[in-house]
């Protein structure tokens, strides 16, 4: 005998098809799986919804050809050696169970920051801070006591607070270091790696970045992200969490002042007790529908880039391109960084080269890899006509190649480049906001942030850029810690 | 449960949420902070642990009862001998 109620019984109906989860998740980029992971780890039911046919968002990876192209990451940041306790890292394996060894990080052989028409002003850095302070030691001797002494003031600074109250960071910051020019050089990886916001920077986000890149440093695992992703998806599935691909959300149900209901792309509705949004704040607040006026959202980021990717046919060693991990660069003593009037400022960048990481003595990636990355405008490539579209990117592309050439030692022929191009792919801001959703391109979300990840619903929180831990790893641990915060801590 | 079984529980908690911490000579009456790196999501997670595995609550307002091996088995023992037996 078959009673009705059995068949609502939750154990027939099959996974990824409930209509009410505890906690449901919008989007499975990186804050969103590490908050996945938690939720699951602890017995919540979790679902997450994401738009694309692929995990990872800003930090994903794509076939094309027959290669997988990494996009968003050139290297992990905040990379410190076993044993090193404290951390992020740490902080973040640890909380998502996962070992070093699932990671499998290669550290970096060495960066630069390179200043001036051709660079003519370097600062080395590695895993291993000394490198940098030596560095600026020796460049800059009347100031290498003034940025020991902002060392101190990074390293004391409570940067996981969520309540901290924002001051600027180029005012901090020339408190003690008064050259200009060291300045700007200090700001220039701590902007491109992390920075919403034009010229300027919150301290705290300054602080997060400097320990990221220069207290800690730079690794990826052999095959690049995916590796990352994996292994977050792994946990997340051996969890019990629950995905549902190529399914975004359409409309948040606002009643009351709490989310109701979820609108799915596919006309389906779910409900959950909670929902992390971690598409970014002004993308969240459009998809809330309520019967009043919402709050005013903030407005998108204005930062965006463009990327180029050239696969060669041999290491770029052979090139005579074989020592340096990152170069950013900026050709002249004052670094701008805010979105250009034109399609791309290619004054600025950075170069990665994913092939000087250490793999080891018997491994190297089995094609050369050279990236290029500048600041660009999205409304300048947004609205072009394909055919524009296509004549733009490929002048574009020539011309980042010209700009990164100049900061990298000289090739053995002037064509040795072009002649060991194998293919090349690029992509702009309108390809930001085509996959990953974020309005106008913007790789680091809004400029104003939201630790708290508070939202005008009561039970809805955002995670990931917008709630404001930079990087991959801060990414995970915006995921982590919304997750503690709003749910775990409280029930 | 004895109070030394119950020590054991919290140690077997902290190895897997702290894989990387060396927990041989974790002394029972000196605070767990002053010993191993745990921060406060690392306290977080040995109660929620505790509810996953045994079913056992920490409210917020006694998580200094755990403070160290011994102040949390003189607190949880009592908590582990009043769970209702295993059918």
């Amino acid at each position: 005998m078959v009673f009705p109620g059995f068949l609502a019984s939750p154990f027939l109906i099959p996974v990824n098809s409930r209509s009410h989860y505890d906690v449901a998740i919008i989007g499975a980029g990186m804050s969103g799986l590490a908050a996945g992971i938690r939720l699951a780890h602890f017995g919540k039911r979790v679902c997450i919804f994401e738009r694309h046919n692929t995990v990872g968002g800003l930090n994903s990876f794509y076939s094309l050809g027959g290669r997988k192209f990494d996009v968003g990451l050139h290297a992990m940041t905040n990379f410190v050696r076993p044993g090193v306790k404290g951390t992020p890292l740490g902080k973040l394996l640890r909380q998502l169970r996962i070992t070093r060894e699932e990671f499998a990080l290669c550290e970096q052989k060495q960066s630069r920051i390179a200043f001036g028409p051709h660079g003519e002003t370097s600062l080395r850095f590695s895993n291993d801070f000394a490198v940098l302070e030596s560095e600026i030691a020796r460049q800059f001797p009347k100031q290498i006591d003034g940025f020991r002494r902002l060392v101190d003031v990074v390293k004391a600074y409570d940067d996981v607070s969520l309540d901290a109250q924002p001051t600027s960071a180029r005012t901090l910051v020339r408190q003690h270091v008064t050259d200009p020019l060291l300045e700007h050089m200090l700001f220039c990886p701590v902007m491109y790696y992390g920075s919403s916001s034009e010229h300027d920077m919150e301290f705290g986000q300054f602080v997060i970045m400097f320990k990221a890149l220069y207290l800690e440093g730079f690794a990826r695992p052999f095959d690049g992200v995916r590796v990352i992703l994996r292994v977050l998806l792994e946990k997340y599935r051996a969890a019990g969490g629950e995905r549902r691909m190529k399914c975004g959300v359409k409309h948040i149900v606002a009643r009351e002042g709490r989310a109701a209901a979820l609108v799915l792309d596919d006309g389906g509705e779910v409900t959950a007790d909670h929902v992390i949004s971690s598409i970014g704040a002004p993308e969240t607040a459009r998809l809330v529908q309520s019967g009043h006026r919402p709050q005013p959202a903030p407005a998108p980021g204005r930062l965006s880039f463009v990327e180029t990717i050239t696969i060669l046919d041999r290491q770029p060693a052979e090139l005579g391109w074989g020592s340096d991990t990152i170069v950013f660069f900026n050709d002249s003593a004052k670094f701008d960084y805010a979105c250009p009037d034109g399609q791309v400022d290619p004054r600025s960048g950075v170069i990665c080269i994913p092939n000087n990481f250490d793999y080891g003595p018997d491994r190297q990636l089995s094609e050369g890899i050279f990236r290029c990355t500048c600041l660009a405008n999205y409304e300048q490539w947004a609205h072009l006509p394909e055919e524009t579209y296509r004549a733009d990117k490929h002048r574009w592309y020539a011309a980042l190649q010209e700009s990164a050439r100049r900061f990298l030692p000289k090739l053995p022929t002037p064509d040795a480049l072009t002649r060991a191009t194998v293919t090349t792919d690029m992509f702009t801001p309108r390809t930001v906001t085509k996959f990953t959703g974020h309005l106008a391109g913007a790789i680091y979300g809004a400029a104003e942030k939201n630790r708290q990840g508070r939202t005008e619903l009561a039970n809805l929180y955002l995670c990931g850029t917008d709630q404001g831990f930079l990087g991959i790893v801060g990414a995970m641990l915006s995921g982590i810690s919304m997750a503690n915060y709003h749910i775990l801590a409280k029930t | 449960m004895t109070k030394d079984e119950c020590k054991k529980v919290v140690l077997d908690i902290i190895a897997d949420i702290a894989p990387d911490e060396d927990l041989s000579n974790v002394k029972p009456d000196v605070r767990l902070r002053d010993q191993l790196q745990l921060d406060s999501m690392d306290f977080l997670d040995i109660v929620m642990e505790l509810r996953k595995r045994y079913g056992i609550e920490v409210p917020e307002a006694d998580y200094m009862q755990l403070a160290s091996l011994d102040s949390s088995a003189n607190y949880l023992t009592p908590k582990f001998n009043a769970l209702p037996a295993k059918s």
